[in-house]
């Protein structure tokens, strides 16, 4: 039976892994040292794979006949119900790194939190994932520290980063309104409830790396519905050149 | 060809090491081994290494517009295992004494060579196929043999990239094979690839034996087991085979069947396309060797903020105690 509520709920918390891994992958062959190619690698294909978990599962509860490859690759951006933080530009390595720290706290506290989920198969998809996401949050942590207590000029890249991104953060903890049954049924987590947990967290590591945590701010939004930044459309212009130019087509 | 350097190595040792050779005993780092022939294997395995790493480029090309999730999945997989025996075959070549960064310094101020079928660009999708299916194919026919090299930490990591190079293979070949069966524009854009890949595939595996320089004292030390021109001809065989099992055509009208041998006779390779790759002039040199210049500019600052960092680390594990 369709459940579009659920499919909506899916395509949040797939779509943000799916572009997220996306950005990492630009960074296959391209990275500072050959070991953080492997690293970036594997994380992106962490996040690509638990993408494709969700959004199997939201093409199965839409009830449309939709794969995920349907989802991935026939959306266009509007469409699209990632976080913005996900589809900003990789920049430097400090962005990157900081951007991997601040979303992959989330990401374990969500995973987390979905892995209670009444729907067995959420539940299921958030087990495995959590336990990706520490290692990409251990990763991006040790890097934020040796950045941050680097050399004057890693310390200066970080802080810019954690400057440049922080308004993006708050998108990740506004509860969308159309979740409020799920939420109440226990199907998925409520993600305002995360936030606190996510700053003391964050505020840990960033005083270890010695950054200092942004003063808040207006935060960017709109990802959730819909209204994303200009990044997405190019992003997703390059994935699904193929795959469009070909409709009907098996790969 | 100049004869090796040997007769000032002590000559009662390099009669054991060659006796060794002989009995079919691997070699290991802390044996006395002759100075040329610790010389041959940091070149071939750095060499190795190198295209591992250069190899990246051409495929990680096609990562952001793999057609489907699994296949994105797939070629990310890949990309990230050349990385890895990149990686793993660099620490090999230290057992020899030598340090990474300088290799690596090497290739980045175009000293060293690596696989010049890097120096062709991938144009479409089917190119990630071909170089899954030709590429890892030839590299798994060389590698089975370098796999029974006599330097035993060479030979113990090729077991293990022989393994993994079998799966990219079959991941190439399942591609082909889809494309060959799907529309005609996937169909077209198969064989296209194929044509491409074809020629420059065979040259993976170097000159003909009598133009080959280094490969009497590979074959004498046992780094390498057979010749180039055997191992070109084991991969035509398989691979003809294989071509026609999906409906493609290689691209040599002069290629038949020898009955008597058994073996699929190509038509002449174009070597001077093969040296004036090699020597610089292929389509991708420049901007292969650029990209990997840019990672590594692009990345000091990420490199000296880990040295510092580890640095102040230490001094204050230090102050503590």
């Amino acid at each position: 039976m369709a459940d579009l509520a659920l499919f909506g709920a899916l395509a949040r918390i797939g779509d943000d892994r799916l572009v997220l891994g996306h950005r990492t992958s630009e960074w296959c062959g391209h990275g500072p040292i050959l070991e953080e190619d492997i690293a970036l690698s594997n994380i992106a294909l962490d996040l690509i794979g638990q993408a494709n978990h969700v959004l199997t599962y939201a093409g199965a509860t839409e009830g449309a006949g939709r794969d995920q490859d349907a989802l991935a690759y026939f959306r266009d951006a509007a469409d699209y119900r990632n976080a913005l933080l996900c589809e900003l530009p990789n920049g430097d390595f400090g962005v990157t790194i900081v951007r991997h720290f601040l979303y992959g706290v989330f990401s374990v506290l969500q995973w987390d939190a979905l892995s209670k989920s009444t729907d067995e198969t959420l539940a299921g998809i958030a087990a495995k994932s959590v336990k990706e996401a520490r290692y990409h949050v251990r990763h991006a942590g040790e890097w934020v520290i040796r950045l941050g207590d680097g050399t004057a000029e890693s310390h200066r890249r970080a802080q810019d980063a954690v400057d440049a991104l922080w308004a993006y953060t708050g998108e990740l903890f506004v509860q969308p309104a159309d979740e409020s049954a799920l939420v109440a049924a226990g199907i998925t987590a409520d993600v305002s409830l995360l936030h606190a947990t996510w700053q003391s967290q964050v505020a840990s590591v960033l005083h270890r790396a010695t950054l200092t945590v942004p003063a808040s701010g207006w935060m960017q939004g709109g990802g959730r519905t819909g209204l994303h930044t200009e990044h997405l459309g190019h992003l997703l212009a390059e994935m699904q050149i193929v795959a469009r130019s070909h409709p009907g087509a098996k790969w | 060809m100049t004869p090796p350097p040997v007769v000032a190595e002590d000559s009662m040792r390099l009669a054991e090491f060659e006796a060794r050779i002989a009995r079919d005993e691997s070699i290991e780092p802390k044996d006395w081994m002759p100075e040329r022939y610790r010389k041959q294997l940091v070149r071939m395995m750095s060499q190795h290494a190198h295209s591992e790493v250069v190899g990246m480029l051409p495929e990680g090309n096609w990562i952001t517009r793999a057609p489907s999730l699994r296949r994105k999945m797939i070629l990310i997989a890949k990309v990230q295992d050349e990385g890895g025996h990149g990686l793993y075959i660099y620490c090999g070549t230290e057992t020899l004494g030598v340090d990474r960064h300088d290799l690596v310094q090497d290739l980045l101020d175009g000293k060293a060579k690596y696989s010049s079928i890097f120096n062709y660009p991938t144009l479409s999708w089917a190119d990630i196929g071909t170089i899954g299916w030709l590429v890892d194919g030839a590299a798994i026919v060389n590698q089975t043999m370098l796999a029974k090299a006599s330097y035993g930490p060479y030979a113990r990591a090729m077991v293990r990239i022989c393994k993994e190079e079998n799966f990219h293979k079959r991941q190439g070949y399942e591609i082909m094979a889809t494309l060959s069966g799907g529309t005609g524009a996937q169909r077209a854009m198969a064989q296209d690839a194929l044509n491409r890949w074809w020629w420059p595939s065979l040259m993976m595996f170097g000159p003909h034996d009598a133009d080959s320089p280094n490969s009497d004292e590979l074959m004498r030390w046992g780094i390498k087991r057979k010749s180039n021109d055997e191992l070109r001809q084991r991969y035509v065989n398989l691979t003809i085979a294989q071509a026609k099992a999906i409906d493609l055509t290689v691209p040599d009208p002069d290629l038949r069947y020898d009955e008597a041998s058994g073996d699929w006779i190509t038509g002449p390779i174009d070597w001077d396309e093969f040296w004036r790759v090699v020597k610089g002039n292929g389509p991708c040199n420049k901007e292969r060797l650029a990209a990997r210049q840019k990672a590594h500019a692009d990345g000091a600052w990420v490199r000296e903020a880990a040295m510092a960092y580890a640095d102040k680390k230490a001094s204050r594990t230090t102050e503590a105690a």
